[in-house]
């Protein structure tokens, strides 16, 4: 039975409403978050560059700079806590000609004053090839910054949302608020798809869908206008394309076309800026693909096209205003907003999260922190992390882990049943896709799709032919024969 | 950790390991270890239910499962090949040891004297050509509709678009619409075919499916499952044309646009990899460049038909035996074969004349159709061997059998393929 009333819930399930979810769960309230989407992390969370920034372009005094460089901070913290995903790589900030290399000078004050840690310097020529040997011999110059790094994005959004329910929280899927309800100018409650949520706070951080779920109580105080980017993805195998997340400089709108590398040992260019009136948008486009590979062309010439195994495109979700919008509703009491959360978005996240539960504490939700509280996340086995006696001791504990169901990435089907076992677990072939990996390597399930649906189909007592790739209306498989065929899936 | 001593460890139990089991069992080897992720034998065939196998080889035709079944039966023949099902390879090192893991045995090392890479080949997929659009349910490469229609019995869509003419895709037209699907069209981004011509008969003109030439796919359409393919005609350069678009309603996108040898596992081994096969360079007996360690297969080339994919691989096994045996030769002067002008691929890359016969076969796949024409091998500008052709295409391999005598008694360091034209002689 779905507890359907709570003290707070977050509406959003992405990197800000579990990184929320998590932050609350130190105290004893009672949490739900709820998401529109099959799983956590399925909208702008999945397709984002999943860079930690260092906080050193943003304009000085705005939010986005004070929780960018405070959020990189947590992160450090919360890597081995949550056993995330991350590397510390660094980034490189590089002119594409003289002119530019003032602007780097400029920038390199700017993260100083932003409180940006560690080694900030442009580098010389001789430097920079020494340090990334791919890099365009016409950049003149690139700013170091030591403080940044690449972070798996929903893999974060995961590890939040599974250590938010290990402490008490809980998610609540395909539940899309259709509105918030408030009484005499103070949230009540919440309808949606899943019914009634009776609640006295709610969090928006519905992304894209902000201003919807804003409006719904009569609060119109911002517009969200999706921005798409896209990206190519490179499979491993091209070599060493890029050792730092290198930028161009920044320009008016956006950070620019990068090249960097991904946790997971892939590379990736992107992402261009194409303003969409559709929330729904995330079509990639010919001309979009070609923008982003000239871009990224300016920075390391000698792009491996031929090892690219995916495109996709992610929206940012842009306020006017262009800062992060996190405060409360002026039109009703118990309605916070954590909207606008574009780029440094990811990096500010648990920033964002410790500032909305101040926000929260001086609205008066009491917040008292719970002794049970434990912020240790096991990190999910890994077969290929393993040595090879580790792997063989895993196995004769449980030879689910001695069976290969992904090649590219070997991923083993013990891996695969915990994905979907586990707290807030799997239950398309994406979820299982970002929790393991298993269909993410050079031939993008072309193995193991079959195999991976039937595990499904296997562990959640369902017909094959109900097993979907993501959202509802997704199945993969229509059934051939009497008995196998699902005629309505919902 | 399980381990154990072999002399021929081949990876892979499709055709061409099963076939390279049998050449080594038959050549002396006393160890055999057949490494097979599956939970059976015959690899690609088992889902191949069409018939159209072994015309060659066996001089009739088998489905895919009835070929597999003949050399299923000859590797029980043999007591010396082990058969390790539901094993996959992990990693081969250079000193020949074999990582494995099964979920019974745990982790396995496998130490070989030789090691027959017979891997396959996967599919080129949707990312690897970029098509542009929604990322939505429905997108798939055939050979995967292929294992769900045939062996699991689930249809991958009730109206389908197929993208690229290559055999599996001719197939899978054919079969979805003896299935009860409706398949709208065949789109091949070439202006021929790159399939076999009895597919084209067989598996389109008998069903009326329109086969667009000079076309592609643009964009995919669809938020959850795929509504709607735009197609476009392409240029020379194989860019689509503006204003060509049209759209096809369609829940589904079927993929046969390339394979891929599958050499993950070869990479760490630092042999020498041919840019156009994608494959090893092997000499005549399919070793690659380091010795003891054989390639044959789809691994080491696409073929068309698997009847060359057994005779290949038993010659590669053939070659483990003898090496694990203690009985090659040490290499001899080596000859490099190149593919010149009008030809694709051509294997052996090389010639080890102290390993040779009485007579080398090389198999090739010519750039583009051509008729009347002729395979040279030539040197320096003169011609060694000649052989003339009514006809030949880039979707089906040709076979020329070059007595070694014309290499000569001191053979030159390379010799090149190329195609001329019969009538004309020059090459084109």
């Amino acid at each position: 039975m779905v507890k359907q009333q709570a003290d707070v819930v977050i509406i959003g399930a992405g990197i800000v409403g579990t990184a929320i979810a998590r932050e609350l769960s130190r105290y004893s309230v009672s949490v739900i978050v709820c998401d529109q989407g099959a799983d956590v992390a399925s909208g702008t969370t999945k397709a984002n560059s999943g860079i930690l920034h260092s906080g050193i372009d943003a304009a000085p005094g705005t939010l986005k700079a004070k929780l960018n460089v405070r959020g990189f901070a947590l992160y450090q913290k919360m890597h081995a806590e949550l056993g995330l995903d991350i590397k510390f790589t660094g980034s490189l900030i590089a002119a594409t000609c003289r002119e530019e290399i003032a602007a780097l000078e400029e920038l390199a004050m700017r993260g100083r004053r932003n409180g940006v840690a560690g080694d900030i310097r442009i580098l010389s020529r001789a430097e920079l090839a020494a340090k990334e040997p791919g890099l365009s011999p016409a950049i003149p110059a690139a700013l170091w910054v030591e403080a940044a790094g690449i972070v798996c994005p929903y893999g974060a959004a995961m590890a939040f949302a599974r250590n938010a329910i290990r402490n008490g929280a809980a998610f609540l899927p395909d539940c899309k608020v259709q509105k918030v309800v408030s009484e005499a100018g103070r949230v009540v409650g919440l309808e949606t798809t899943r019914g009634f949520i009776k609640c006295r706070y709610v969090v928006n951080a519905a992304g894209l869908w902000a201003d919807d779920v804003s409006r719904s109580c009569g609060d119109d105080s911002f517009v969200i206008r999706p921005r798409k980017g896209e990206y190519i993805l490179f499979d491993k195998s091209v070599g060493n394309l890029v050792n730092t997340v290198v930028f161009p400089t920044p320009g008016r709108v956006t950070k620019g076309i990068l090249v960097a590398p991904t946790t997971h040992g892939n590379y990736f260019v992107g992402p261009n800026a194409q303003d969409t009136l559709d929330k729904g948008d995330l079509a990639t486009t010919r001309e979009g693909l070609e923008e982003i590979v000239s871009g990224a062309r300016k920075l390391i010439p000698s792009l491996p096209l031929a090892g690219a195994i995916t495109q996709f495109a992610g929206l940012r979700a842009v306020a006017d205003g262009g800062d992060f919008i996190i405060r409360p509703s002026d039109k009703v009491f118990g309605l916070f907003h954590a909207a606008g959360i574009q780029s440094p978005g990811l990096t500010a996240a648990p920033a964002i999260a410790e500032m909305m539960v101040e926000l929260l504490a001086e609205a008066g939700l009491p917040l008292t922190p719970k002794q049970c509280f434990d912020p240790v996340e096991p990190r999910p086995k890994r077969f290929r992390e393993l040595s090879y006696q580790e792997r063989d001791e895993l196995i004769r504990a449980n030879p689910l882990y001695g069976r290969i169901i992904c090649r590219c990435e070997q991923v083993t089907e013990g891996e695969i049943v915990d994905a979907i076992r586990e707290q807030c677990g799997a239950r398309t072939l994406d979820g299982v896709k970002r929790r393991t990996r298993a269909g993410m390597g050079r031939c993008q399930g072309g193995f193991c799709s079959p195999r991976v649906a039937a595990i499904l189909a296997r562990e959640l007592n369902m017909p094959l032919a109900a097993i979907c790739k993501d959202g509802a209306g997704s199945a993969l498989f229509i059934g051939k024969y009497s008995g196998n065929e699902v005629h309505e899936h919902v | 950790m399980f381990e154990a001593e072999y002399d021929v460890v081949i990876v892979g139990g499709g055709p061409a390991g099963m076939a390279a089991a049998v050449g080594a069992a038959q050549n002396g080897a006393e160890r055999i270890a057949l490494i097979e992720r599956d939970d059976e034998l015959g690899g690609i065939l088992q889902q191949c239910i069409h018939n159209g196998f072994g015309l060659h080889r066996f001089g009739e035709e088998l489905t895919g499962p009835q070929y597999a079944g003949r050399f299923i039966r000859q590797v029980a023949e043999y007591p010396n090949i082990e058969v390790f099902l539901d094993t996959t390879v992990l990693e081969v090192t250079p000193e020949k040891q074999v990582y494995t893991v099964n979920p019974q045995r745990g982790i396995g090392r496998f130490q070989a004297k030789a090691v027959v890479l017979a891997m396959g080949c996967r599919e080129r997929s949707r990312g690897a050509i970029a098509i542009p659009g929604h990322r939505p349910a429905g997108v798939f490469t055939a050979g995967t509709a292929q294992r769900m229609v045939n062996r699991e019995g689930y249809l991958p869509g009730k109206r389908v678009v197929i993208l690229g003419s290559g055999d599996i895709g001719l197939i899978m037209a054919r079969r979805l619409t003896l299935e009860g699907a409706e398949v709208a069209a065949v789109l091949e981004i070439m202006p021929y075919s790159n399939g076999l011509t009895r597919n084209i008969v067989q598996c389109l003109e008998d069903f009326d499916i329109p086969l667009y030439l000079s076309h592609t796919v643009t964009a995919v359409k669809g938020a959850a499952r795929v509504t709607e393919v735009t197609c476009a005609a392409v240029d020379e350069e194989l860019k689509p044309i503006p204003g060509t678009e049209f759209a096809i309603a369609c829940d589904c996108l079927l993929l046969s646009v390339g394979l891929i040898p599958e050499n993950e596992l070869s990479r760490s081994l630092g042999i020498e990899f041919d840019r156009r096969t994608g494959g090893p360079v092997v000499d005549q007996t399919r070793q690659t460049s380091a010795a003891g360690f054989f390639a044959a297969g789809n691994v080491l080339h696409v073929h068309d038909l698997v009847d060359w994919v057994s005779a290949e691989s038993e010659t590669a096994g053939r070659s483990a035996a003898r090496y694990a045996r203690g009985l090659r030769a040490a290499a001899g002067r080596l000859v490099r074969v190149e593919a010149g002008s009008g030809v694709r691929v051509v294997v052996p890359q090389r010639i080890d004349c102290a390993a040779a016969g009485e007579y080398i076969e090389l198999y090739c796949r010519v750039a583009s159709p051509e008729r009347n024409l002729t395979l040279a091998l030539t040197a320096g500008g003169r011609t060694l061997f000649a052989q003339r052709l009514p006809l030949a295409k880039p979707s089906e391999m040709a076979t020329l059998k070059v007595p070694k005598d014309c290499l000569g008694e001191n053979p030159p360091e390379a010799i090149t393929l190329v195609v001329k034209h019969a009538d004309r002689g020059e090459e084109i």
